[in-house]
């Protein structure tokens, strides 16, 4: 079988490692953005100098031609999806007895004035990241619009060179409309601390063109106020890169709509990764998941269906993490800005003010339901372990010291957890017991 | 209008590359190091205590206070910011400059110490090691020699880069206490402490040997010569409390705490070279080379050292073990002895390894290396019958070693290379004390650095900054555990890992199947 992948991001090079290992079926990875698989999350971390592009990638460049991986430099612009074929930019048409799209995302535009001048970008590939580079030099601000993972990030790029940096944020505290409060204003207070200028509760009016087409200030529609700028970041969330396929005769929602085996509804052809929306999200989940770790399960998902074994796409229990320039963040289970009336939250936060703990358990049954850490690391497996039983509260505060994955000698909090916690509702904690490693072992052995 | 905002661009106020208050630091340090040069090109008038102690305070005060501005005043966390893009850390002009200046000292050092004003046959010292014949007369009662020169700067390296590394990890409590560790076992159990036990030997003191008390055979490779072991044996109750001392710490101290804790307790904690590559060497760690033809080459080259001392050593012993009348066992007991040690040593490996699938390649070329090694002692001891194990005499043998591997690679190639192959180049492919610890710590050791679960994100950091060469994102992204030889376990790669997926840690129900999970394998075959 000649399978086609579009997209050489994570979730199509797990397809394409998966189909390997599974099978002998011939295998091309199409991409038009680099040659090689690199990793997207890493993009920042080359502009501040922590690492050269060629440390992004993966894996070693021998690896695809060892494992039977054609890749190809190109970009496709147009499926044919009756003849199966593809119509590529540099002329050539390339045949597919199956198709795997994952076409990732692109970064939103909002309809703002002057959001297509020079000197404005996003930040999603590595073209964003060339340009950006060659807007650094001499740069006297720049402005973010936009207070999400990829904004913070992007800021703290400037930052890193000394580059002022203005922020624009809709939200009244930043990524409130995901972190509860008392972490929103955690990671507010610090990016304040960092020096960075963030506006809250402001919205981008306009980018000001300077007469040559190149971005000079962007204007906030609350205050009105023009910040005189060199560079103009987009970073108001990413949405599925699927414009070109919308015409096609391919099921398009948000993303390429895809049923629970990652199929569309032209036959032969997948969609995976930040490109697809579930057309049934499980409970708690949502159609569109744009993080590197659903495109990973999916691209292994993927590529046992092509090979014809029965898999639903199942991304179990809900996990992320993120760093706020100095502040490690992890998520497991249901962790909303706002709890569910039926959940209540137990929080508690170091007096430096940047680390916290926060669990969440279902009032109805004691069930923990969530984590939600700042500046202090949490064991996978063990919350999930927990997560999955729907272990009493009580139980996970009892075993707390097990779930975590600090460096050895760093500070314990599980004591002061459990006592903030027990009073704060009518539940009563006992102390935590001391773990080890080989504790964790047998709990998960189980 | 801009005005408004010119108070948040103190945002991060200092410049990347130096500010002004560094290059003033580095000028101090530079003051330093020039009046050591004076010194060392024989200007007398330089050449007073009160100069030796101000060109080390002008560098201490120097590098600390660029370091300081570097790190210290930025808020705590992993600020590699820049490293790729620095001269004198990605091989550009100022690191191959460095490469080339330390790699004519060690020279200079290890070959030509008349030229740092060593005194020939009993002359009076003059140049460098004049210089600091001060400070040996207050430490030890002697004049200095180039070695105690070295042993100085060395330890005042470690001592100011620590605090440096300890500043830029200021966050990480593991980070702090490790170096906490390498500092004082090189100022205390390698310089003071030997020097001092060196003056208080009275009646002995001509009869040197080796008192730094972490130096362990094999990389103590003289360990066993007959020079060594006679002044050991006959310098009354201390030589002879370093002698047992020592052999307790090869056969049954460091397998033990290699068990417990992983090699990391010396290679990271402990040893010298250790302590230069993870204090003065930071800066370069990222230099390592990652590729899998990096690890090939490593591990042929650091097991051919390890087997080859080895036989060196054996046959040095041979060659000075007589028919029973100088010492107490005699050469055919001395190879019945060691046959027997080695056999017990692979029939252990056999034991432990034979149970796991994924260690058979290696069980199968430890068993044919120890085999190797017999074969070749009991050649020595039926053909030859003497002290010349290759046909040649032993000694010349364990010059051109002391030559090749323990001045050249250690010291010129390990430390001289810093700026362009990264700080453990000896570490990695040389060292046969790292060889033999790395060996335990595959195969039976307690240590191992988890993978938090499916949380990578494949960005590269952990490998980048692996001073060992470890591709750990190779493993982390699978979700499968780290369990290498080569891992010093300097925790560097948890300390930059942005998404918390690395832990060092140890556990004892699984010691033999610390690698078998794959968290990231999110489809199980048998529920398809
Ligand atoms: C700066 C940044 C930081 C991030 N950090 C995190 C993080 O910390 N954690 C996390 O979980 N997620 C993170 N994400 C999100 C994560 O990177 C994405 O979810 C993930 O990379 C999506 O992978 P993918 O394979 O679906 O798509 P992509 O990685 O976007 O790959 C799609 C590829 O297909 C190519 N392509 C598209 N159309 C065509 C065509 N017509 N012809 C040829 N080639 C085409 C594109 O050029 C692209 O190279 C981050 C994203 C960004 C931008
Ligand atoms: S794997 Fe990690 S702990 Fe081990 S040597 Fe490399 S960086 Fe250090
Ligand atoms: S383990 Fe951490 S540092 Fe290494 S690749 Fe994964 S996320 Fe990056």
């Amino acid at each position: 079988m000649n399978i086609v992948i579009i997209g050489n991001g994570i979730s199509g090079i797990s397809t394409a490692r998966w189909l390997r290992k599974l099978s002998d079926h011939k295998i091309t990875v199409i991409s038009s953005e680099s040659d090689h698989f690199y990793s997207r999350t890493a993009l920042m971390y080359i502009y501040m100098g922590h690492m050269r592009y060629k440390d992004t990638k993966p894996y070693e460049d021998y690896f695809w031609e060892k494992n039977r991986i054609n890749l190809v430099n190109d970009h496709v612009e147009g499926v044919d999806y009756q003849n199966k074929t593809l119509s590529l930019k540099k002329g050539k048409t390339l045949q597919y007895d199956k198709l795997v799209l994952a076409l990732g995302s692109k970064s939103n535009k909002f309809g703002w004035p002057g959001q297509d001048l020079n000197r404005v970008t996003g930040l999603y590939n590595l073209q964003d990241l060339e340009k950006i580079e060659s807007f650094s030099e001499g740069l006297n601000r720049a402005v973010i619009v936009g207070g999400g993972l990829i904004g913070i990030e992007l800021a703290e790029m400037f930052h890193s060179r000394h580059i002022p940096v203005t922020m624009f944020v809709r939200e009244a505290s930043f990524w409130d409309a995901v972190l509860p409060i008392e972490e929103s204003q955690m990671i507010t207070r610090h990016i304040l601390k960092n020096g960075i200028d963030l506006r809250l509760g402001t919205n981008l009016k306009e980018i000001v063109d300077d007469g040559n087409g190149n971005a000079c200030a962007a204007v906030a529609a609350e205050s009105g106020e023009k910040v005189d700028c060199g560079y103009v970041g987009l970073t108001a969330g990413v949405s599925p890169n699927v414009g070109w396929l919308k015409e096609s005769g391919l099921e398009i929602n948000r993303g390429i709509v895809v049923n629970d085996k990652l199929e569309t509804n032209q036959s032969d052809v997948y969609a995976i990764g930040d490109c697809a929306e579930q057309a049934n999200p499980l409970p708690g989940r949502r159609g569109v998941e744009a993080i590197w770790y659903t495109g990973r399960m999916m691209g292994e998902t993927c590529a046992y269906n092509i090979c014809g074994h029965d898999v639903s796409y199942d991304p179990g229990i809900w996990f992320n993490s993120a760093k706020f320039i100095d502040i490690e963040y992890q998520v497991y289970g249901e962790v909303l800005a706002k709890p569910k009336e039926h959940h209540k939250a137990l929080y508690w936060e170091h007096e430096d003010g940047e680390k916290s703990v926060r669990i969440l358990y279902d009032v109805n049954d004691q069930s923990i339901v969530g984590f939600n850490l700042m500046g202090i690391r949490f064991r996978h497996e063990v919350c999930e372990k927990w997560l999955r039983e729907k272990t009493n509260v009580k139980e996970v505060i009892a075993n707390l010291t097990m779930a975590n994955f600090d460096p050895e000698f760093y500070k314990k909090y599980e004591e002061d957890i459990a006592k903030s916690f027990s009073s704060q509702c009518d539940l009563s904690f006992s102390n935590p017991k001391k773990s080890n490693l080989d504790r964790v072992l047998s709990f998960l052995k189980a | 209008m801009s005005e408004v905002y010119k108070s948040m661009s103190i945002s991060n106020p200092h410049p990347p590359f130096e500010d002004g208050i560094q290059k003033a630091m580095a000028a101090v340090a530079g003051v330093g190091l020039l009046i050591l040069i004076l010194a060392t090109i024989g200007i007398d008038s330089v050449s007073t205590p009160l100069n030796l102690a101000l060109s080390i305070a002008l560098m201490s005060i120097g590098t600390l206070g660029f370091a300081y501005r570097a790190f210290r005043i930025k808020p705590a966390g992993i600020k590699n910011n820049g490293v790729m893009f620095s001269s004198t850390m990605s091989r550009g002009v100022i690191g191959w400059i460095a490469g080339i200046v330390i790699t004519g000292f060690y020279v200079v050092l290890y070959w030509y110490e008349g030229l740092l004003g060593l005194g020939a046959n009993g002359a009076a010292n003059t140049g460098l090691v004049g210089f600091f014949d001060p400070l040996a007369m207050a430490i030890k009662g002697t004049p200095a020699s180039q070695w105690f020169v070295y042993g100085t700067l060395y330890t005042v390296a470690i001592l100011i880069f620590g605090v440096r590394f300890i500043w830029r990890y200021r966050h990480n409590r593991y980070q702090v206490i490790r170096t906490l560790s390498v500092m004082g076992f090189q100022l205390f159990f390698a310089y003071l402490i030997p020097e001092i036990l060196e003056s208080l030997n009275g009646d002995y003191a001509a009869k040197w040997f080796d008192k730094d008390m972490k130096n362990m055979w094999p990389l103590d490779y003289d360990m066993f010569d007959a020079w060594h072991i006679n002044n050991m044996s006959t310098t009354g109750i201390l030589g002879w409390g370093f002698l047992i001392f020592s052999l307790m710490m090869i056969f049954v101290v460091s397998p033990f705490l290699t068990y417990k804790y992983g090699k990391r307790w010396y290679c990271s904690w402990v040893c010298g070279c250790g302590g230069l590559a993870e204090t003065a060497g930071d800066s370069f760690r990222h230099l390592s080379d990652k590729s899998m033809k990096a690890w090939k080459i490593e591990r042929w080259m650091i097991h051919s050292v390890l087997v080859f001392v080895t036989i060196m050593t054996i046959a040095v012993v041979y060659g000075y073990l007589g028919d029973g009348s100088q010492y107490y066992i005699t050469r055919t007991m001395f190879t019945i002895i060691v046959v027997a040690v080695l056999i017990m040593v692979a029939g252990a490996f056999y034991h432990f390894m034979n149970k796991r699938k994924d260690a058979q390649k290696d069980l199968q070329k430890i068993i044919m290396g120890i085999a190797a090694v017999i074969g070749v002692i009991l050649l020595i001891n039926f053909l030859t019958g003497s002290g010349n194990a290759f046909f040649i005499d032993n000694y010349s043998i364990k010059k051109w070693y002391g030559f090749f591997i323990g001045a050249a690679f250690s010291g010129v190639v390990g430390v001289g290379f810093y700026p362009l192959m990264g700080s453990r180049v000896w570490c990695r492919f040389g060292c046969p004390m790292a060889a033999i610890l790395g060996l335990q710590q595959k195969l039976f050791s307690r240590f191992r650095i988890t993978t938090n679960g499916s949380q990578c994100i494949s960005c590269g950091n952990c490998s980048t900054y692996c001073e060992m060469g470890i591709d750990v994102r190779s493993y982390a992204q699978k979700g499968q555990n780290i369990v290498r030889a080569s891992c010093v376990g300097c925790g560097v790669c948890a300390a930059v890992c942005p998404r918390g997926v690395l832990k060092l840690e140890n556990g004892s129900t699984d010691v033999f199947e610390k690698t078998i999970d794959i968290r990231n394998n999110h489809v199980q075959m048998d529920t398809v």
